[in-house]
């Protein structure tokens, strides 16, 4: 854990932070409603269509950083408008035991 | 893809109680009081036909419950069918039985979750209501297991009047054991937990500071650890979404593959459930006359009908408002408007308040009815606890 994310404290996440699901939450396509969910114990997240794209580069080898990147330039979209988006999606993902980095 | 309007929307999981063989007998078992014999439980090629056509309809989920459902020497097997048909695979245990070589055989079939349930943080309270001596360092060792085998777990803390005071020892022993998640369910009285209510209501004043600690450890615990909780419907002013509605989000096949809308529907009388050996799964969840008997909202009365919340809690529980109202399709009297609200919550607090000899009467294990153990006193759990000769 770093510094930075000690004194934001737990859920908190930052462009250094490389995410991947937590052990018993993952990520699957769900065919008979053609959507993402993510599945865990007695928990089923819908992620809107962003926060699926998101989730999909969370994959233990991807940083927050270069998430942003591939996102800004997928979308066309401002690089601050995305890393917001994007460490408060994996911030809040993380509080909720549904992430770890 | 949108159904046609008249198919419901698919399930989202499978609750498969593979069997009612258990080496605990927990005094509020949610099990029905008529236990399926092993010599009528579904056979392996079943189940493994069941999941199959639970994740071609949609499910998402399946629950391995039981009983313990390590009982059955196939569970490897079948964990392994769900998770290759894409199932999200939790196995819900008492742990008895469960060593490492047991957790390594089931994290490479692929099992993703395990609930470890753990009756009391101190191994006579764990006794006493498990009917089973030693339970705890059974746990502990499954515990370990599950934690050597790469498993992740979630400690099932069930809550009542013995234990109430508790909870902080509870949040201890679930980072202790490695677990991520704590569930902290107030019993449900259903099953054998209705007979045995008197002698596990909690009181009001144990249950305000029941929740006032989940809060606390909560935030103290906050990313380490999540922790759900459950409060008992006696003292709520508003009734659960039991099941997420009936005939909504999930199936329960019983261990004999009758298929049920909730655990303890068998409960109610001119239900008539299909069994999975006669039925796919796809016509069960859309034709049987039982998920369709209390779906939707057309069945209910007032003041259900009328009411905003109706697409929210779907009436409550149907087993509860038929147990304390005799009726099925009332409001569950968990609701403030149902007319039996103030005499449920006035039983809540008569049990609760009763002193320890008038409120024991008698405690009645799953599987027999001779044992009568003290109970556990709200206010000298602890004196009880250790004067106790129990088993």
């Amino acid at each position: 854990m770093t510094a930075a994310q000690t004194s934001a404290g737990p859920g908190a996440a930052v462009l250094a932070d490389v995410p991947r699901f937590a052990p018993h939450m993952r990520l699957s396509f769900d065919k008979a409603r053609s959507r993402w969910v993510v599945l865990g114990p007695e928990r089923l997240f819908v992620p809107d269509e962003i926060a699926a794209e998101i989730l999909r580069r969370c994959d233990g080898t991807t940083s927050v950083a270069a998430i942003v990147d591939a996102l800004a330039a997928d979308y066309d979209a401002a690089h601050g408008e995305i890393a917001g988006d994007v460490v408060a999606l994996i911030g809040e993902l993380r509080e909720r035991g549904v992430l770890v980095s | 893809m949108i159904a046609p309007s008249s198919s419901p929307p698919p399930p989202l999981a499978l609750l498969a109680e593979v069997t009612h063989r258990c080496p605990m007998r927990c005094v509020y078992c949610s099990n029905p009081l008529e236990l399926v014999a092993a010599s009528g439980e579904l056979e392996e090629a079943d189940w493994l036909r069941v999941l199959s056509e639970a994740a071609e309809l949609g499910i998402l989920q399946v629950h391995f419950s039981g009983g313990e459902p390590l009982a059955r020497q196939d569970l490897p097997r079948l964990i392994a069918h769900a998770a290759r048909e894409g199932l999200y695979t939790n196995l819900i245990t008492s742990g008895i039985g469960l060593d490492a070589a047991l957790g390594c055989r089931l994290a490479d079939a692929g099992l993703e979750h395990v609930q470890l349930s753990v009756q009391d943080t101190e191994a006579t309270g764990v006794d006493r209501i498990g009917g089973f001596q030693g339970a705890l360092a059974h746990k502990r060792r499954a515990a370990d297991a599950i934690a050597a085998a790469g498993l992740a777990m979630t400690l099932n803390a069930v809550i009542h009047r013995g234990n109430a005071e508790r909870i902080d020892a509870f949040v201890s022993l679930a980072l202790a054991l490695g677990a991520r998640r704590l569930e902290v369910a107030h019993v449900q009285y259903y099953g054998w937990g209705l007979i045995n209510r008197a002698w596990l209501m909690p009181t009001i004043d144990q249950l305000r500071a029941v929740s006032a600690r989940v809060e606390a450890a909560r935030a103290q615990h906050k990313g380490a650890l999540v922790i759900d909780y459950v409060i008992p419907d006696y003292y709520a002013r508003l009734p659960k979404s039991c099941m997420g509605g009936w005939g909504r989000r999930f199936m329960v096949v019983d261990p004999a593959g009758r298929a049920l809308p909730c655990h303890a529907a068998t409960t109610i009388p001119d239900l008539h459930f299909t069994n999975v050996r006669d039925a796919s799964i796809a016509e069960t969840w859309e034709h049987a006359p039982a998920f369709n008997a209390f779906r939707g909202t057309a069945w209910m009365a007032e003041p259900c009908r009328s009411c905003d919340r109706r697409e929210l809690d779907w009436g409550g529980c149907r087993c509860q408002a038929l147990a304390l109202t005799g009726d099925a399709a009332a409001t569950d009297p968990a609701c403030h408007k149902s007319p039996h609200h103030r005499a449920m919550v006035e039983l809540a607090t008569r049990e609760a308040s009763a002193p320890p000899a008038a409120a024991a009467g008698d405690v009645t294990y799953r599987g027999s009815r001779r044992r009568r153990p003290r109970p556990p006193a709200a206010a000298t759990s602890r004196k009880a606890e250790e004067t106790c000769s129990g088993f």
